[in-house]
This record gives C-alpha cells, sequence and structure tokens, in this order.
C-alpha cells in the first residue's frame, strides 16, 4: 500500500513537472515579452536592462528552473494587460471559484448518487424511466444553453432570483464569501444549478449502469440467498461495490466543474477565476493563462491523489500491497 | 450492378435495424436537413446577412413573422439590432458550425488513428510515449485543452490576422483536444490484430509496417471509429458553440450558431427572446440529432461498448 | 406425504417466455426431501438441475417463473410466497450454497461481519451475541486459528477455505434444508471431496436435509442418499443411490454411470468409458415423445410418440416405456 501510494506520488509530480513545462513554454515563447512590459517605444538599453532583470539571457534548463522555483513561491509574474501581480488577481478571484464548484459539486454528487440507486433499483417504474429520458435531453444541452434558459425563466419572467454576479459577500479572515448572505446565498442558486446540472446527469447514468452491474452479481444473489433484507442488500452490499468504479469518475468530473466553472462564471459573470482566463484568453495575457494552467494542473493532480487514497480506503484489497489491483 | 449493390446495402444488418428505429430514422432524416441547408445556405437562405451593403438598420428587431420598418421586407424568425435576418443568420451560421465540427472530427480521427495504429503495432517504448501523454491530457477536460491551444495558437498569430485565422485556430484546437478516444480505441484493436496470425503473415513476407497498417489492421477498426466520430461530432459541435459563445472562437464578422446565441443574450433582457431562442434551438436539435444517431449506431455496431 | 418429509416439489414447471416462443426448462418435476436425507440431483448442463434449486428458494432471474406445481416445506406451500416471507424462509430454513465460492461473497465485507449480518437477520440476537456465533460457525467449518480470521477479507482466502465459509454462511441461520448446487465444481480437485466431507458432516450432525446439485456421478456416489436424475427439464429416473448405481433402469442414467470411471466396471487394460451418444436437445427443439428417443439405444416406436409417465419399477421410480411394459 505504501509503495502504491509513493508510486502515485510520483506520477503526479511527473505530471506537474510537464505541466509547468508547458506554461513555462508559454510564458517563455509566446508573445513579446519587451514589447507587453515595456511598450513599443523601449530603448536598446531598456531591452538588455529587461533582458537582465528577467534572466532572459540564461540557459532554457535554467530558466525553467527559475520559474519553477518562483511558481512555487508564489511568483507568477505580472498580467499583461493591466500591470497588476496575477498571483494578487488570481487570490482575490479564487473564494468565488471555489465556493461555486463546492456547491456544484455537492448539488451534482447527492443528486446524481441518489437518482441513479433509484432508477437502477426501480429499473422499470415509471419515474425511473422518466428520469433516464430526461436525462439524454440534460446530456446534449450545453452547459451555457442551460444557464441562458435559467436566467429566461427564473430571473426574467419570474423575476425571483438575480442573474449575474455574487450578491453580497462578507469578509471572513481575509475570505470574501457569499455563503453567510441572502443576496449571496441567492446569487448561487442558477450558477450552481447550470454547473452541477450536466455532471449530475452524467454521475446519475454511470451510478444507474454499475449499480445495475453489481445488481447481477453473485454475490447480491448470494445475499439474497442468504435472506438479507432487500434495503441491507441495496445500501449495504450493492451501493458500496458501485461506488468503487464511481468514485474514479466523479474524481474527473470534479475537474470537469473546475473547466466549466468559466462557461458558467461568462454566462452569470460571476466574478471568479474562470472568467478572468476566458479574458485572458481572449487578449492573450499569456501569464494569466500560464499560471491558471498550473493552478487547475496541481488542483486535478490532487484530486486524482485524493481519489487514489479514497480507493485504498474503499477497497480492502488495494490496503495489503499495491500490486493487487482489481 | 449498381442497383444489386444498392439493395445489399439495404438488406445489411444495419439498414435493418435503422428501418425497425424509429428514432435512428428521425434522427437521421434530421441531420440531414440541417446539412443539407447549411450546405446550400447560399441558396436557402432568403437575405446575405453579412453583407453590409443589403442591411437596413430601420428594420432592426423585427419581431418573428413581420414586415420591417424601413424596407418593408418580411422576416419569419425576425431580425437583431443590426436588422439581419435570424432566418439566414442562422443557416449560415450552421453551415459555419457544422464545418468546423466536421472538419475537426475528421482531424482528431486523422490523428488518432495514425497514433493509436502506431502505438499498437509498435508497442514497446513508441506506445508507452503515445500513451502516456493521451493519459495526461485526458486527464484535463477537453473544453481546456481545446481553450489553451486556442489562446496558445492566438498568441502565435499576428494580431491583424487573429480574426482571418480564427475558424482554422478552432478546427486544430478542438481537433487537438478529442484524439485520445480514437488513440485508445485503435490501439487495443491494433494490439488485438496484430497479434493475429495474417499480420504476422504479412510481416513474414516482408510487406511494410506502413502497408500492413493501413491494408490489413485499419478496415478492421473502422466500426468502433465511425461510433465515436458521431459521438465526437455532437461534442464538437457543442465544444465549438460554447468556445465562440465564450467570444474564443468564430469571429463576430463570421458568428457560428454560439456567437449567434452571445449575441442573443444582450438583448434577452429587453424581451427581444427570438434572437436568441431560435439559434439555441436549431443548435439543440443538430446536437440531439447527431448524439441520438451516435448512440443508435453505438448498439448497433457493438452492442459490447455499453 | 409423510411425517419425515422435509421438503415435497410437485409438478414443478417453471417457463421463460422469449421473444422465439415459451421454454420450458423445469417441467412437472416432483421429487420429495427427508429430515436430515441428502438428495443428490443430477444431470447434463441444461437438464434444469439448477433452475429448480432456484425455482425453490424463489430466486427465478425474471422473466422466468414458476408456471404450476408447488413447492412445500415442512407442510407449508412455499411456492407463491411473497418477497418479504420468502426473505424470512431464505437462509433462515433454507441455506443456499452457490457453485463458485470466488464470486460468491462480498470482496468489501470481512467474512466476520458477513457472517453476523446472516445471524442478525435471522435470529433475534445482539451484535456481540451474532459476532459469537459467526465465530463459531468458522470454528464448525475448520478454518483454522478462526478468531484471527474473522476481520479477513474474502481475498485473503483461498478457494477451498472461501467455499468453507459460503457453508458457514448457508448453516448459521440454523436451517433445515441445504441447497448446494455444484458446490464442489469451481475448487481444485484436492479439495473438492474435503469440502464435500465436511458438508455431509454438518448436515447428518445438525439432521439438516440436503439437495446436491451436481453432474458428477462420482460425488452423487459418495456423499447422497437418494438420487433424482433429470433429463431436459423433466425426471427420468429417482431412486436409492446404491440401486441407481448398481442397476439403473432408465437408459439414460444406465448411460450416465457408465460415462463415470469406476474400477469395478473397468475390467482390463482396453476398458473405455461409454458415452451417451449424441448431446442434449436444445429447449426450442424437443422432439415429441420421450425426449431421450434420439439419444436412445433401446428405442421403441411408442417412444417417438407418447412422453412417458414416472412409474414405480422395484425400489425406483422411471420414466420409460421400458417399465411401463415391465410391469404391464
Amino acid at each position: 500500500m505504501f509503495a502504491y501510494i509513493i508510486r502515485r506520488l510520483f506520477q503526479g509530480a511527473l505530471v506537474l513537472a510537464i505541466v509547468g513545462f508547458i506554461a513555462f513554454c508559454m510564458f517563455r515563447f509566446i508573445g513579446d515579452p519587451y514589447e507587453n512590459i515595456l511598450g513599443q517605444d523601449a530603448t536598446v538599453q531598456d531591452r538588455l536592462a529587461l533582458e537582465e532583470r528577467l534572466g532572459l539571457n540564461d540557459p532554457i534548463p535554467v530558466q525553467y528552473f527559475k520559474f519553477l522555483g518562483n511558481a512555487v513561491q508564489g511568483e507568477f509574474g505580472v498580467s499583461y494587460r493591466n500591470g497588476i501581480p496575477v498571483a494578487e488577481m488570481i487570490a482575490q478571484r479564487l473564494p468565488a471559484t471555489i465556493e461555486l464548484a463546492v456547491v456544484s459539486a455537492i448539488f451534482a454528487v447527492v443528486l446524481g448518487v441518489l437518482f441513479g440507486v433509484y432508477t437502477a433499483i426501480n429499473r422499470d417504474g415509471f419515474l425511473a424511466n422518466f428520469i433516464m429520458t430526461s436525462s439524454l435531453i440534460g446530456v446534449s444541452l450545453p452547459t451555457f444553453l442551460i444557464g441562458i434558459l435559467l436566467i429566461w425563466v427564473f430571473a426574467v419572467e419570474l423575476k425571483m432570483l438575480p442573474s449575474f454576479g455574487r450578491g453580497e459577500t462578507v469578509d471572513v479572515f481575509g475570505w470574501k464569501t457569499g455563503l453567510l448572505t441572502a443576496s449571496g446565498l441567492k446569487s448561487l442558486i442558477l450558477p450552481s444549478i447550470t454547473l452541477g446540472l450536466y455532471q449530475m446527469t452524467l454521475v446519475m447514468r454511470l451510478v444507474r449502469s454499475e449499480m445495475l452491474e453489481v445488481l447481477r452479481t453473485d454475490y447480491i444473489r448470494f445475499a439474497r440467498a442468504r435472506g438479507l433484507a432487500r434495503r441491507a442488500i441495496n445500501f449495504g452490499h450493492a451501493l458500496k461495490n458501485t461506488l468503487l468504479p464511481v468514485v474514479t469518475i466523479i474524481g474527473i468530473q470534479l475537474g470537469q466543474i473546475i473547466a466549466f466553472a468559466i462557461i458558467t462564471e461568462t454566462v452569470f459573470q460571476w466574478p471568479g477565476v474562470g472568467l478572468l482566463f476566458i479574458n485572458a484568453v481572449n487578449f492573450v495575457d499569456v501569464p494569466i493563462m500560464a499560471t491558471y494552467l498550473l493552478l487547475v494542473g496541481t488542483l486535478f493532480v490532487l484530486i486524482n491523489l485524493v481519489v487514489d487514497l479514497l480507493y485504498v480506503i474503499i477497497d480492502p484489497r488495494l490496503r495489503l500491497d499495491g500490486t493487487e489491483a482489481r | 450492378m449498381a442497383s444489386s449493390r444498392l439493395a445489399r446495402w439495404w438488406q445489411s444488418d444495419v439498414m435493418w435495424s435503422w428501418r425497425r428505429s424509429p428514432v435512428a430514422i428521425v434522427s437521421t432524416l434530421l441531420f440531414f436537413a440541417l446539412v443539407a441547408a447549411a450546405v446550400f445556405a447560399p441558396l436557402v437562405a432568403p437575405y446575405t446577412p453579412f453583407d453590409p451593403a443589403s442591411l437596413n438598420l430601420m428594420d432592426g428587431f423585427t419581431a418573428p413573422m413581420q414586415s420591417g420598418l424601413g424596407s418593408g421586407n418580411m422576416y419569419w424568425l425576425g431580425t437583431d439590432d443590426q436588422g439581419r435576418d435570424i432566418f439566414s443568420a442562422i443557416l449560415y451560421g450552421m453551415r459555419l458550425s457544422l464545418f468546423i465540427g466536421v472538419m475537426a472530427v475528421a482531424f482528431a480521427a486523422f490523428l488518432g488513428i495514425s497514433l493509436g495504429l502506431i502505438a499498437g503495432y509498435f508497442g514497446g517504448w513508441i506506445d508507452a510515449i503515445i500513451m502516456r501523454i493521451a493519459d495526461i491530457q485526458l486527464t484535463f477536460p477537453s473544453i481546456l485543452v481545446a481553450m489553451l491551444i486556442f489562446g496558445v495558437a492566438r498568441g502565435l498569430t499576428p494580431p491583424e490576422l487573429r480574426d482571418q485565422m480564427a475558424i482554422y485556430v478552432l478546427i486544430l484546437s478542438i481537433g487537438l483536444s478529442d484524439w485520445v478516444q480514437f488513440a485508445r480505441t485503435v490501439r487495443s484493436s491494433a494490439m488485438v490484430e496484430a497479434r493475429k496470425e495474417y499480420v504476422q503473415a504479412a510481416r513474414l513476407i516482408g510487406r511494410s509496417p506502413f502497408v500492413i497498417l493501413r491494408k490489413h489492421l485499419l478496415p478492421n477498426v473502422m466500426s468502433p471509429v465511425l461510433v465515436i466520430a458521431t459521438i465526437s461530432l455532437a461534442l464538437a459541435i457543442i465544444l465549438e458553440a460554447t468556445l465562440s459563445f465564450l467570444g474564443v472562437g468564430a469571429p463576430p464578422t463570421k458568428p457560428s450558431l454560439g456567437t449567434l446565441i452571445s449575441i442573443g443574450q444582450d438583448f434577452l433582457f429587453a424581451g427581444e427572446w427570438w434572437i436568441i431562442l431560435f439559434p439555441s434551438i436549431t443548435l439543440l436539435v443538430l446536437a440531439l440529432s447527431v448524439n441520438l444517431l451516435g448512440d443508435w449506431l453505438r448498439d448497433v455496431l457493438n452492442p459490447k461498448l455499453r | 406425504m409423510t411425517e419425515h418429509t422435509l421438503l415435497e416439489v410437485k409438478d414443478l414447471k417453471v417457463q421463460i417466455p422469449t421473444r422465439r416462443g415459451v421454454l420450458t426448462p423445469v417441467n412437472e418435476v416432483s421429487f420429495t426431501i427427508g429430515r436430515g436425507e441428502i438428495v443428490g440431483v443430477v444431470g447434463e448442463s441444461g437438464a434444469g438441475k439448477s433452475i429448480t434449486g432456484s425455482a425453490i428458494i424463489g430466486l427465478l432471474d425474471r422473466p422466468a417463473r414458476i408456471s404450476s406445481g408447488s413447492v412445500t416445506l415442512q407442510g407449508e406451500v412455499i411456492s407463491g410466497l411473497n418477497e418479504e416471507q420468502l426473505r424470512r424462509v431464505r437462509g433462515k430454513r433454507i441455506g443456499t450454497v452457490f457453485q463458485d465460492p470466488l464470486t460468491s461473497l462480498d470482496p468489501l465485507m470481512s467474512i466476520g461481519d458477513q457472517l453476523s449480518e446472516t445471524a442478525m437477520a435471522h435470529l433475534a440476537i445482539s451484535r456481540e451475541a451474532a459476532r459469537e456465533k459467526a465465530l463459531q460457525a468458522l470454528i464448525d467449518v475448520g478454518i483454522p486459528a478462526a478468531e484471527s480470521r474473522l476481520d479477513a477479507y474474502p481475498h485473503e482466502f483461498s478457494g477451498g477455505m472461501r467455499q468453507r465459509v459460503v457453508i458457514a454462511l448457508a448453516l448459521i441461520g440454523e436451517p433445515d434444508l441445504i441447497i448446494a448446487d455444484e458446490p464442489t465444481t469451481a475448487l481444485d480437485v484436492s479439495v473438492q471431496a474435503q469440502v464435500l466431507m465436511l458438508l455431509k458432516r454438518l448436515c447428518r450432525e445438525r439432521n439438516t436435509g440436503v439437495m446436491l446439485i451436481t453432474h458428477d456421478m462420482g460425488v452423487i456416489a459418495e456423499t447422497t442418499d437418494r438420487v433424482v436424475v433429470l433429463y431436459a427439464g423433466r425426471v427420468a429416473e429417482i431412486g436409492n443411490t446404491e440401486q441407481v448405481l448398481t442397476s439403473a433402469k432408465h437408459p439414460y442414467t444406465r448411460g450416465l454411470v457408465g460415462a463415470t470411471p469406476n474400477p469395478a466396471n473397468m475390467d482390463g487394460d482396453n476398458a473405455r468409458l461409454n458415452q451417451i451418444p449424441g448431446s442434449m436437445p436444445g429447449l426450442l427443439a424437443l422432439p415429441t415423445g420421450c425426449p431421450f428417443h434420439p439419444r436412445c439405444s433401446e428405442v421403441m416406436p411408442v417412444c417417438k410418440t407418447e412422453q412417458p409417465a414416472l412409474t414405480p419399477l422395484g425400489d425406483t421410480t422411471i420414466a420409460c416405456h421400458l417399465a411401463t411394459e415391465a410391469s404391464a
């Protein structure tokens, strides 16, 4: 088990190093740093001074390691567009994105698992069939259309919920949260449904098909032959075995939520890092793009590590040694 | 000859199950109707929406089935703020969306099939490198990959060419974000096929790997590839619409369905619902028909994929 | 039906509606099992042995269903009970052992928990008492160092040990009948006999009846008191194991016995196993008359048109026109 975790850590570090290299290449080779920082009418002396200051004359590997070193210390350079340090811009907007993503993820996982289990157990029921059919439309509906539809119904027509922004926020130890005010919570509803709906349908369909698979296994049949109560079989045995493959996919889905937050934040003008990133892509603001890539890469590696650890906790077969994966 | 071949095709297993599936029939007909409308957009569209000379600003915000105040022209689906005919704009937008989607999938399929065949046939370190890259890319959602590639490619093109190149950059970024599925599937089939005796025999008589790959391995992986390509097309259309909606796709001068929806969103609050509604419905119907078609193909060609 | 009868299966018929017609994998099967009696059910694969077992405990997979006939356990008809009533029968009154011990146990739950969970489902006892009982059950089936193995997971046991755990699970509710469906087929030959003897000893000690489903005449010979021979969903012959083995009346049973290696009928170096020519017909293409007639070495004209009824012949009961002729 120890070897298993070490191997996973090593793989994560490798992915991070590669992501870091791509970010570095973007940073170093895209756009013209001289022009971006100094403006168009810089003198040769200015250029040489900048070259010296940024270390652009060093060999490429040295530059790469300097870049990584800076990144570890939270130094990501300065936005080309408005000259503010990237780290500062991101730190300011991170709470908005994290709150949105976490609420959506809880929404997607809780409802997805519930619906998935329900539709698997009542395979031929009317409600289960209805849920399955509507989920097919849900999968074909692009996220931004869901957002627009919700805005149209609940903000424009019914005027029940706000259509953009975070509402009022409260400062808690430097973390600006919208979870403590009524307007902040109201503002969160539509964006988190928009962001979570697609993931919810995916989680639901996955839980359903895995659960149906498990319900067909010999040990479920044997559990019935042992005369266990239906609830004990469905939740004590079937669901637990279903969760094993589902946990991985849910991990990947959480990563998807971070990426899809870009869309939701644009639709609802949610002041998070996704909106920052999309504007950066539009204006080719490379430091922000590179930093976002690093941030998201780190996050995905962390999610994958947590998923691997959860695997070890759920599956006793992995607890002994890493070689006995199924 | 031709008629007997046609008859044989009509009698084949795939066509047999097509004839028995209402969902497949409806989605096929819908899809081809939309494709035809897009291909023949210049003939079908009543107006040329992107020719500034033909626009009449007085016709702006005409509601569906009304005549414009300026020209007196009839607009079935209404007009936008500039007096552009929504119906014509949708046809041209769909043309662009389909073009980008098909080209991106073709590019992804070419790249994925080639790399998958190479990885599966040669194995060893070539396989290890290709599949490791695929694994890492798969960690990142395709929309993020596409956006990053779009941003990078944009950074590498001179600013004055950016709008002109946007469509090709889109094709490149969507294609690059989607090759992994093809590569994975083709690789596993190729690994199985490569061990079979007829391939071994072809190797022994000294045929070049390229010929073996193309003549012997490729035909055997075509049906899963077709399924993946169909499902990928739906994803690519949605991805393109999303990118364009976000403003990192097709330029406003040449709008795709996503661009049209993003333009329409500004007018939703003012009550001009038709500007956003009709492009959205078109996108939904397009994506849904391809999705249903893909679902059906997967069931028919490869029941085991489910 | 006598006082000693534990289980009575009467004219049991199981049908499966399919697109190509209704299949009848179990057709008017009748037999009884007495208290503490070990009855073997034998036949080729597809003869309807396992489906009969599933039908008795009400675990038929949809769309298969009991279309007629009855199953009576200790005087109470249990076919046609609802799911909750059947649940109280399963595990409590009828224990079950499946073929493959590798897949019968939940891989994510310790065997101690699986045992005590089953005990608590049927006996009104506390968690501690259930754990005590689980430990005793493991000791009874001969798991070495049972106390330290309670918290072990199924993958930490060998195949033979796992089947012992499965037997412990089947017995922990103190049932009166065990249905064992090919309990040793998936095991190594070396441990097959041990597991079989264990099952036999435990059931004898507790006076538990056993329905032992197998395709192996060797297992029948070593373990059972009586034997039911099934062919294409119908009973071919029922009788005392010893009589059936030594002087089977039905040509099919004779074929089965002859196809089993047995030192008694192997005289000389060139002794060969007899084979029954052909194979069992599919359920969709059953021949008219006696289903065995196309393969029968003693086929008569009547066999091709009329289904023989179960008729007593000496100490056994057989479904064969030969018997009807002999008694006529």
